[in-house]
């Protein structure tokens, strides 16, 4: 290719919100032609990063730099004339379901009056089909995209956005949706994309994808690159690095727990992932890890009656049990604290107190009257359990930071007493204070029921957790004691391609520390 | 400043209800009079109670276009039970009730189940009551004496007890539909605000996917919404019919506008921001006043609707405008 190699330079982006520093001192550099893999978990300011250099956001500090020259992305649209493309994790935002694969390859052409008034079908078709061919999209180009396969649709939209020639194209967890199969065409897309001198940065959470694509990784934790990995890559040092631990934090005793309240049996997440059994006790806090997307939420989901298991089945006390919907788990005593608060907990036009109480209200009532003086009590007493920081507890729920609405969210489940807590990613979003307050508070009530808590950061994990449950690819792969972890081995689990994790459950307690060193 | 808003915000609306309850009788002191203002209250009562109803579905974030021909499917329901089947009082009113539960339950079963969006379900039931409302009668008219299809005459009349809903006055004074509306009012209130059903509704309607995972039961109180709302329209057709004593085909016309303009105003009182029951109570006693008020001071009957349309859409900037910077 003739194409001159571009060099992509961010220097020293910082951006926060409030108080809140999402992006400390972000510093990255891709050549042309190369693909970089952007790790990192939950919260450590990936889209906000994507955000920035795609001109949604403006960064507080730090520039952008094409071949040395710094570059204006204050809007979408100057970022877009700069050459930086970004193509959403959401692929349904990246098309117009009802027009036709040419219409949306030249969508950019049509909406800004590129085009005259009138269109001919075959000038469209004759445009669009040097588009389609580059990204190796065979289909008929007057098929409608809402008849198109998800990972058809996703070709639509990136062979949409390389239409202009970028010097940097931005994919944001490109596979999320697509089945295995379906990636294979987006990494030839990818490749060809390469091939022609883009850079790439490439954002995701499969590590098969990583590996199969990545020519660089940059680790992105709390705001920081805290790993940069050249070639020859590793993968389990960037996932450790990205997750991070602080070495020997494990500051709590482990509990076996007592009698067993649920069982797990032969369980399935997906159709062709491999059946396994857990058994929880009263007393222990048992943490579900592995990457996004790994399986954990499917397990507590499961639980929760939000969704049902490829196959299996869950006894509670003993009993055969099978979850319908979440009013019927809260009903059985299976609680549980959602992630993405603002979309799955909060009400927005209640007041801190009401959103406390909701799932409770049958217990204030007498004939259906809400007795607001007992609800008044109980309320109180759960949010001061708990260290919510408020000023009125009639005040809307917004008027509080978000780690007091996380802990004001974990008031609410403990309220009642239950036989399962379940929490999925109970510190996002949260301050260091308040994650050591809840995390404290977890342990110190959890003597009488099994707690489940899916994290992805590993330090949280070590923070809380009795046993440490690995995931990946929808597989369990691995069970730890947190009085026999190891370390490089768990990381391991968490990072391992899916065919190199398909040989068997690896117990820590099994193994001795020599094999692994 | 910032305390002038809330003050605006929170009272805004009864001050200028006061305003021109204050105008209107200086203009025209017979404006005040007992009389004129219980012709008032009788004439938004229906309006009020069909309010009241829609309030309910506002608060599921649903919406009920249909209340309007459900009051007049169910007006033309007691009428035909009473004029062609001669059924009595009772009968009459079990009947239109059961239309209203049984519309309640359709609107609920299309947008629950069939997950048809609220307003083109029950824009599709308006269209299919008013056209039903007719068929029995080949389009006419209800009242006492008609002649039948098949050339008889009916032989039912509207009873005493059934006119007696529409037209009598407690004491002499107060008419039957002001005490069922404030009767309806006060029920709805305690429901939405004191129940921990009302409580789940507004959940429901502010966050539905929190509310589900809270354990609400969210068809449950979807369907719950509707068959009040369809119910309390009935109750709307029944006054109706017993007020005129005949079952006219086209006197449900502008009662959707009406207690659709009432329910939205009602979000204004008292800052409430949000569908409530006393609000839409007064929300319909506004327009009531306004409307009666500006009758008195001669203005053409013309002007009305668009004098509602006018209140109602400074209402609803008045609501969203002014309370969504307040967060």
């Amino acid at each position: 290719m003739s194409e001159v190699t571009n060099t992509i330079e961010i220097r020293s982006i910082k951006k926060a919100f409030g108080s809140n520093t999402v992006l400390h001192d972000v510093s990255l550099s891709i050549e042309g032609g190369s693909v970089l893999a952007l790790m990192g978990a939950n919260g450590a300011g990936k889209s906000t990063l994507v955000k920035i250099l795609s001109g949604v956001y403006s960064a507080d500090e730090g520039t952008i730099f094409i071949n040395g020259q710094p570059v204006d992305v204050s809007t979408p649209q100057s970022a877009r004339d700069a050459g930086i493309i970004t193509v959403h994790q959401i692929i349904n935002d990246g098309v117009v379901q009802d027009l036709s694969i040419a219409e949306n390859l030249l969508l950019d052409k049509l909406c800004d009056g590129r085009f005259g008034t009138f269109i001919s079908k075959k000038e469209l078709q004759k445009q669009a089909q040097p588009i389609a061919d580059k990204i190796g999209l065979t289909l008929p180009l007057d098929t409608q995209v809402s008849e198109l396969s998800q990972a058809d649709k996703q070709l639509v939209a990136i062979a949409r956005a390389i239409s202009d020639k970028p010097k940097l194209l931005i994919l944001d967890e490109p596979t999320s949706s697509l089945s295995d199969t379906e990636s294979v065409k987006l990494f030839e897309a990818v490749q060809t994309m390469r091939s022609e001198g883009v850079a790439v940065v490439y954002i995701s959470h499969r590590m098969s994808d990583i590996r199969t694509l990545a020519d660089k990784i940059a680790a992105l934790r709390e705001g920081r690159i805290v790993g940069m990995f050249e070639p020859p890559l590793d993968y389990d040092a960037a996932v450790d690095s990205m997750l991070g631990h602080a070495v020997g934090a494990v500051s709590h005793q482990y509990r076996e727990g007592e009698q067993t309240i649920l069982e797990i049996l032969d369980v399935r997440l997906k159709p062709h992932s491999r059946p396994f059994d857990l058994t929880l006790k009263a007393g222990e806090i048992v943490v579900l890890t592995g990457l996004l997307s790994s399986g954990c939420t499917s397990v507590v989901e499961g639980i929760f009656g939000m969704a049902k298991f490829a196959s299996g089945r869950i006894t509670l006390e003993g009993h055969d049990w099978t979850p319908s919907t979440p009013t019927h788990a809260i009903d059985s005593g299976i609680f549980m604290v959602q992630e993405d608060r603002g979309n799955n907990a909060l009400i927005p036009d209640f007041s801190i107190e009401q959103n406390v109480s909701l799932p409770f209200l049958k217990q204030f009532s007498s004939f259906g009257f809400i007795d607001t003086k007992r609800e008044k009590e109980r309320v109180t007493a759960a949010i001061q359990t708990t260290k919510v920081k408020y000023t009125d507890q009639d005040d809307l729920m917004s008027t509080l930071s978000g780690g007091n609405q996380q802990k004001a969210m974990v008031a609410r489940w403990m309220m009642e007493s239950c036989h399962v807590l379940l929490l999925n990613e109970p510190f996002q979003g949260v301050d260091i204070s308040s994650r050591r307050q809840i995390g404290e508070l977890l342990r110190k009530t959890a003597s009488d029921r099994v707690t489940i808590a899916v994290c992805t950061d590993v330090e949280e994990a070590l923070e809380i957790a009795d046993r440490i449950i690995v995931f990946n690819h929808n597989n369990l792969v691995g069970i730890h004691r947190i009085d026999q972890i190891h370390m490089p081995t768990l990381i391991n689990q968490i990072a391992a391609a899916p065919d190199q994790s398909n040989d068997k459950i690896i117990k820590t307690e099994d193994v001795t520390d020599e094999r692994y060193a | 400043m910032k305390d002038m808003r809330e003050f605006a915000i929170k009272y805004g609306l009864l001050i200028l209800l006061a305003l021109m309850l204050i105008l209107f009788s200086v203009a025209e002191p017979a404006f005040l009079s007992t009389i004129n203002m219980m012709i008032i209250l009788q004439s938004v009562s229906i309006v009020a109670i069909l309010a009241l109803g829609v309030t309910a579905t506002l608060a599921v974030d649903g919406f009920d276009l249909s209340i309007g021909s459900t009051a007049a499917f169910s007006m033309m329901t007691a009428s035909y039970v009473m004029v062609v089947f001669d059924g009595g009082t009772g009968m009459a009113i079990f009947a239109a009730i059961t239309v209203g539960v049984l519309v309640g339950l359709v609107n609920g079963f299309m947008t629950v189940q069939m997950k048809v969006p609220d307003l083109l379900t029950t824009l599709g039931m308006m269209f299919l009551l008013l056209g039903l409302q007719l068929i029995p009668t080949q389009g006419r008219s209800i009242s006492t004496g008609m002649s039948l299809a098949n050339g008889e005459t009916a032989t039912g009349t509207f009873s005493e007890s059934f006119l007696f809903l529409g037209r009598a006055r407690i004491f002499d004074i107060i008419p039957v539909p002001v005490v069922i509306m404030l009767i309806l009012a006060v029920i709805t209130y305690f429901f939405l605000e004191r129940t921990r059903h009302g409580r789940v509704m507004y959940a429901i309607g502010s966050n539905e996917q929190a509310a589900k995972l809270a354990g609400a039961r969210i068809k449950f109180y979807r369907y719950v919404a509707y068959v009040m709302s369809g119910v309390y329209a009935s109750i709307g057709g029944i006054l109706l019919a017993a007020r005129i004593g005949r079952g006219d085909v086209s006197s449900g016309n502008s009662l959707l506008m009406d207690g659709v303009a009432g329910a939205l105003i009602g979000f204004a009182v008292l800052g409430a921001a949000r569908p409530n029951a006393q609000g839409s109570a007064i929300g319909a006693l506004f327009v009531g006043v306004l409307l009666n008020g500006l009758t008195m001071m001669n203005t053409p009957y013309y002007t009305q609707d668009f004098i509602k349309g006018l209140v109602l859409v400074a209402a609803l900037m008045f609501t969203f405008g002014l309370s969504n910077k307040r967060a």
